[in-house]
């Protein structure tokens, strides 16, 4: 039973993570249309910056508000700029595929040129270990699961809850009405792609001091996101953390009472259950077609 | 001449398959192998990918279950002759399996379906040591014998690489011809008309999946005998990835496409082993900068050039016109 708890905990600080990504995943999609295939590359970039940040003498949470702001020039602006603006116009495919393209730049790009191995990273977290009604618990798992929760209530209360926000969701729902109501469509469109790239950096605070830094970091992050997020309902950021969680949980219990060999699979079964009974996901609305 | 063209370049490229190998050394002559064998399942994709529309990033999946299938069943006794039916029927159903659930929802989702079944096939090679070795792989697996002649030296099997490449080329151009070429086509340029005019969308898609498996099989038991040893690793998601690369590189729906993708995404790398991460990151560059300038492909460069022409010709015409309409007094 005390296992079992321990269990569901670290489940849910993992899942909490892949939520993370999972959120900034559908936050694109849903203003852009656009299906980012680097973006577990985008949570690898930030874990090498703070690394370099913090060889060059800077402490942990200075490295990470410097990466923050370079990921949003570079990640954010950057890759709306150089990428997404340009290929949109041509539909789904071109964009996916150089996302593709990006990341497989991206990671081998980091393997040649900096380094092929592994790096620790230190933790926000002590790895002390407390009970609770008799199990044991890791001070990590809380932090980081609280961790993740706050940051994705938080960008949650700021769609919803403040002006710009809310202009944000309009331009989700029907960019051309959007326009019309005298919303600068472009810059909200912006505002999504640095909240996505503000929090690949906090995935990637959380995540490597578990995954540890090394190039291909991201390829199995990015991964469950997508599966989390398509789970959880691709239009709704609500089921992003749904799925995430989820995930993060059926696949921990399933390694430790199925198989620990076939973890990686979870998120699929999973993933194609939910396309045969609910195909728009547990939260999403269903979308008509568009003739 | 310009209908000739294509043909006196067909034969240009036969004679070079046919006559340089025996020219090169060993390895080269197994790299031109290699090349074929991912002609062959690229040009899979291209009718899943590019003639039919469908997001396909398992396809590596289907070349490692092919693999496999041949390797377990020669290591078992049986005749490689016997293997490769048996995996072309394997990709055949599972692709039909796998298809049915993720094409019931259009677009991305089969993307995704394919890509975490790549993951679960792989998973599956890694770890049921005692089907597939596990990540020990199997070796020592066969070539096959062809009416008695032995296949075992690197040219004989390029030859016979050659040869079904030849033979799974001329099927997919006499397939995209066909009614059922024309119904694919229609579907991905405009699948709504498509269904108004009767074409059954679902058995269609349904079926060029199957069939872009069933060429993935094929190259698969092709690379088991070519390489001899196979593990998990060339069947992870990575190479799916690359396949939908070399396909859109190439250009997506057009036949020869495939042929010049795998040269640029397995011939020239293998030459480059040394530098292989740096000419991956090279190559992951090139994708992005072609989706931005050229995003039909390498091979939409003669139609693009083509369409310029005309473009030009024509507003040469209209200018011609509007003058001498000018110059004429009505």
């Amino acid at each position: 039973m005390s296992n079992l708890l321990d269990l569901l905990l670290a489940g849910l600080a993992t899942g909490a993570i892949y939520a993370i990504v999972a959120v900034g995943f559908t936050l694109l999609w849903q203003t852009s249309q656009t299906i980012n295939f680097a973006q577990g590359e985008f949570v690898m970039l930030p874990a090498f910056m703070m690394l370099g940040f913090m060889t060059m003498g800077a402490p942990l949470l200075l490295a990470f508000a410097g990466t923050c702001v370079v990921a949003v020039v570079v990640l954010g602006w950057g890759f709306k700029r150089g990428l997404a603006d340009p290929l949109l116009r041509f539909g789904m495919m071109p964009i996916v595929v150089a996302t593709l393209g990006l990341s497989i730049a991206i990671r081998n790009g980091m393997r040649a040129g900096i380094s092929a191995q592994a790096y620790p990273f230190p933790s926000l977290f002590t790895d002390r270990l407390f009970s609770v009604a008799g199990a044991t618990v890791s001070w990590a798992d809380v932090g980081t699961l609280l961790c993740a929760l706050a940051l994705v209530l938080g960008t949650q209360a700021f769609l919803s809850r403040t002006v710009t926000g809310r202009a944000m969701q309009a331009v989700a729902q029907n960019t051309e009405s959007a326009t019309v109501l005298g919303i600068d469509v472009p810059r909200m469109v912006f505002y999504t792609f640095a909240i996505n790239a503000v929090l690949a950096c906090a995935a990637a605070l959380l995540v490597t001091p578990v995954y540890l830094a090394k190039f291909d970091m991201g390829e199995s992050l990015g991964m469950k996101a997508f599966f989390a997020a398509i789970i959880g309902g691709f239009n709704n950021s609500r089921g992003a953390l749904l799925g995430g969680l989820i995930v993060g949980v059926a696949e921990n219990l399933a390694a430790a009472y199925v198989s620990a060999a076939y973890k990686d699979a979870v998120a699929l079964v999973l993933f194609m259950l939910v396309i045969l009974f609910k195909p728009q996901g547990l939260l999403g609305k269903k979308e008509e077609r568009k003739v | 001449m310009m209908k000739r063209l294509p043909l006196v370049g067909l034969a240009v490229a036969l004679a070079v398959l046919l006559g340089v190998p025996p020219l090169l050394k060993s390895y080269g002559v197994y790299l031109f192998s290699y090349w074929l064998v991912f002609v062959i399942a690229t040009m899979g994709l291209n009718l899943t990918v590019g003639y039919a529309g469908q997001k396909s990033l398992g396809h590596a999946a289907f070349f490692g279950i092919g693999a496999y299938t041949v390797a377990i069943l020669m290591k078992a006794g049986f005749s490689f002759w016997l293997g490769l039916p048996v995996a072309m029927l394997g990709c055949f159903v599972i692709g039909l399996a796998l298809g049915f659930p993720a094409l019931r929802v259009q677009s991305i989702y089969l993307a995704f379906a394919t890509l975490g079944f790549n993951v679960a096939v792989w998973l599956v090679m890694r770890n049921e040591e005692w089907l597939t070795g596990g990540t020990f792989g199997i070796n020592n697996i066969a070539r096959p014998k062809l009416f008695g002649v032995s296949l075992d030296g690197a040219l004989a099997y390029y030859y016979f690489v050659l040869a079904v490449t030849m033979v799974l080329g001329a099927l997919l151009w006499g397939l995209v011809r066909s009614p059922w070429g024309k119904a694919f086509k229609a579907l991905r340029d405009n699948p709504i008309r498509a269904e108004s005019l009767g074409v059954d969308v679902q058995a269609y898609t349904l079926l060029a999946f199957a069939i872009g498996a069933v060429y993935a099989g094929v190259a698969g038991a092709l690379f088991a005998s070519l390489v001899q040893f196979i593990e998990p690793a060339p069947f992870a998601v990575g190479t799916s990835f690359m396949m939908y690369l070399m396909v859109v590189v190439g250009g997506p729906g057009y036949f020869f496409g495939p042929v010049l993708g795998a040269a640029v995404g397995v011939l020239l790398p293998e030459w480059l082993r040394f530098a292989q991460a740096w000419y991956l990151f090279v190559f992951g560059i090139a994708v992005v900068l072609l989706m931005l300038w050229l995003p039909d492909g390498l091979l939409s460069i003669p139609d693009r050039l083509r369409a310029r022409r005309q473009a030009r010709a024509a507003s040469a015409l209209r200018a011609a016109r509007a003058s001498a309409a000018s110059e004429s007094p009505t």
